[in-house]
């Protein structure tokens, strides 16, 4: 059982992964934000068993603060972004999602090389999570960088702190707890501020494609 | 070779050329009520099959010998394939022959030669038919490889039996790269099986249709054999992902009593996973045939990604 669960742990890692690739790869908006909270969901419960295993209890409040900021406050904020804005249609990539893809798996690679001499010197439970966790904070760069609509780059904002969320749990058994709480302040504040930015960029240019941001200085 | 192998080949071969229809009959079956509709019977794929058997079976005038022979030639692909894949029992004497590499070659072979038949009458059905296949197939056959290769890594081998051997009965693991894999087989064994997001079995003469297209100009024992075919694909496959996926409950190679447990434990996991395929197949849409290549490019890199994962995390 105590063998089983630091490969749980490994398990959940993977699925975050999994979740990332498929958030890069997403044609929709909204299954954009339902993998967004699955990812939230995934990171809680990888939280919790951390917790459980390395018995640190404020791991389990740092779970109970993931569910109810990732998986139902901002979902909930997207979902009402989403009808305000009165967004349905598919989102745009600069590059087509296979070639996103590829680059995708070159970016999984460089991670896990680059994770590997440092999980030689930790210790901590699943060393290889490491690499997981810098493969998800990478994609959701490659994810900001590939879309075009300022709300999916939000998602992979948020994604991206995700990713950090797991890497601080997995490798170092969780941050303290003020600071904690201060990131997850810290996003909540992010997600309103950008949601105001959505409603002005629309406001502006009656689209919320950033590429009309680049032609303001030469108002 | 000893006698229990024998046997147990023997067995193994016969149950998968006998349920293979029983398989396809039950998901068939399954898809119907699904879909609030009364359902054929469960063996309607028999009587089909002694239906198309007793019928006088039409060759066209200018088809060459290869026509004739490609329904052969993939029956016993198929056959073959099912007597390597381990089903009810690792001990099996014909299993060395050929390893995972040599498996998904024999697919390969098949698709080959009934593409090559499906040009070979010059319809333009046919030949749409056999580009589309090709191009599903070496699209899938990559990333099948790649998910047989991270179950490789676990065993060191790349010989069926022993991955089923090693991952059966070794003590109770999670395998974070096996979920990416389990992933990217399911969707390439759904686009080999002509199954529902890449084509739909159901339909026929439809300018969508990849795998009817194939078997268009075939009729009588040519089609039977090949409709048995394409069954005994689905069992394959079927058996393949338990084989990899779901290990618990196939016998060892000490233990030929193990058998009469595996039956019905196969019968189990077969019956769950059809159902589930009908499930799957009622909730989801048949996709363009121009994102199929996408599809197929997830599967891969899923698979990529499940070695990567089985490789960081080994270590």
């Amino acid at each position: 059982m105590s063998a089983l669960l630091p490969q749980f742990v490994n398990l959940l890692g993977a699925v975050l992964l999994l979740l990332a690739f498929a958030m890069t790869s997403q044609r929709r908006m909204l299954a954009l934000i339902h993998l967004f909270t699955m990812q939230g969901a995934t990171l809680a419960l990888a939280t919790a068993v951390v917790g459980y295993v390395t018995r640190q209890h404020h791991l389990y409040l740092s779970a109970g603060l993931t569910v109810v900021l990732k998986v139902l406050l901002i979902p909930w904020l997207l979902h009402r972004v989403l009808d305000r804005l009165g967004i349905r249609r598919d989102v745009e990539t600069l590059i087509n999602i296979p070639t996103t893809m590829l680059i995708g798996i070159g970016v999984v690679i460089f991670a896990f090389n680059l994770s590997i001499p440092i999980s030689h010197l930790s210790s901590a439970l699943a060393s290889g999570t490491l690499g997981i966790a810098l493969a998800c904070v990478l994609l959701s760069f490659l994810m900001m960088i590939t879309r075009t609509k300022a709300v999916p780059q939000v998602i992979g904002f948020l994604a991206m702190e995700n990713g950090l969320f797991f890497a601080a749990t997995a490798a170092t058994y969780g941050m303290p707890m003020v600071v904690e709480l201060g990131i997850g302040l810290d996003v909540l504040v992010g997600v309103l501020i950008l949601g105001v930015f959505m409603f002005q960029i629309r406001e502006q240019f009656d689209s919320l494609d950033i590429h009309h941001l680049e032609q303001l200085k030469d108002d | 070779m000893s006698f229990s192998g024998v046997l147990s080949q023997l067995l193994e071969i016969v149950i998968a050329i006998a349920l293979a229809p029983l398989l396809s009959g039950w998901v068939n079956q399954w898809r119907a009520w699904l879909q609030n509709r009364s359902a054929p019977g469960l063996l309607q794929p028999y009587r089909m099959l002694h239906k198309l058997f007793n019928k006088e079976s039409m060759v066209a005038d200018h088809a060459s010998s290869l026509f004739r022979m490609a329904p052969y030639l993939k029956f016993g692909c198929m056959v073959l394939a099912c007597s390597i894949i381990p089903t009810l029992s690792t001990d099996l004497p014909l299993a060395p022959a050929a390893d995972t590499i040599a498996l998904v070659g024999l697919f390969a072979l098949a698709r080959v030669f009934i593409s090559l038949a499906a040009m070979d009458i010059g319809t333009a059905f046919g030949s749409m038919g056999a580009r589309r296949e090709m191009l599903v197939g070496f699209l899938a056959e990559p990333a099948l490889l790649t998910v047989l290769f991270s179950a490789s890594l676990i065993s060191k081998s790349t010989s069926l039996t022993t991955i089923v051997e090693t991952l059966a009965h070794r003590d109770f693991a999670i395998y974070p790269g096996m979920a990416f894999a389990a992933v990217a087989f399911l969707m390439v064994s759904l686009a080999e099986n002509a199954r529902v997001p890449i084509d739909n079995p159901a339909t026929h003469l439809e300018l969508t249709m990849l795998h009817e297209a194939l078997l268009l100009e075939y009729s009588g024992r040519h089609l039977a054999l090949l409709e048995w075919a394409a069954s005994l694909k689905l069992f394959a496959y079927s058996c393949i992902g338990l084989a990899l996926f779901f290990p618990w409950g196939i016998a060892e190679a000490r233990a030929p009593a193990a058998m009469l447990l595996a039956l019905p434990a196969l019968l189990f996991k077969l019956g769950v996973g059809g159902f589930l395929v009908a499930v799957w197949e009622t909730v989801n849409a048949k996709m363009r045939i121009f994102r199929v290549p996408e599809f197929l490019a997830t599967a891969f890199l899923l698979a990529v990604l499940g070695m990567l994962v089985q490789l960081l995390l080994a270590r």
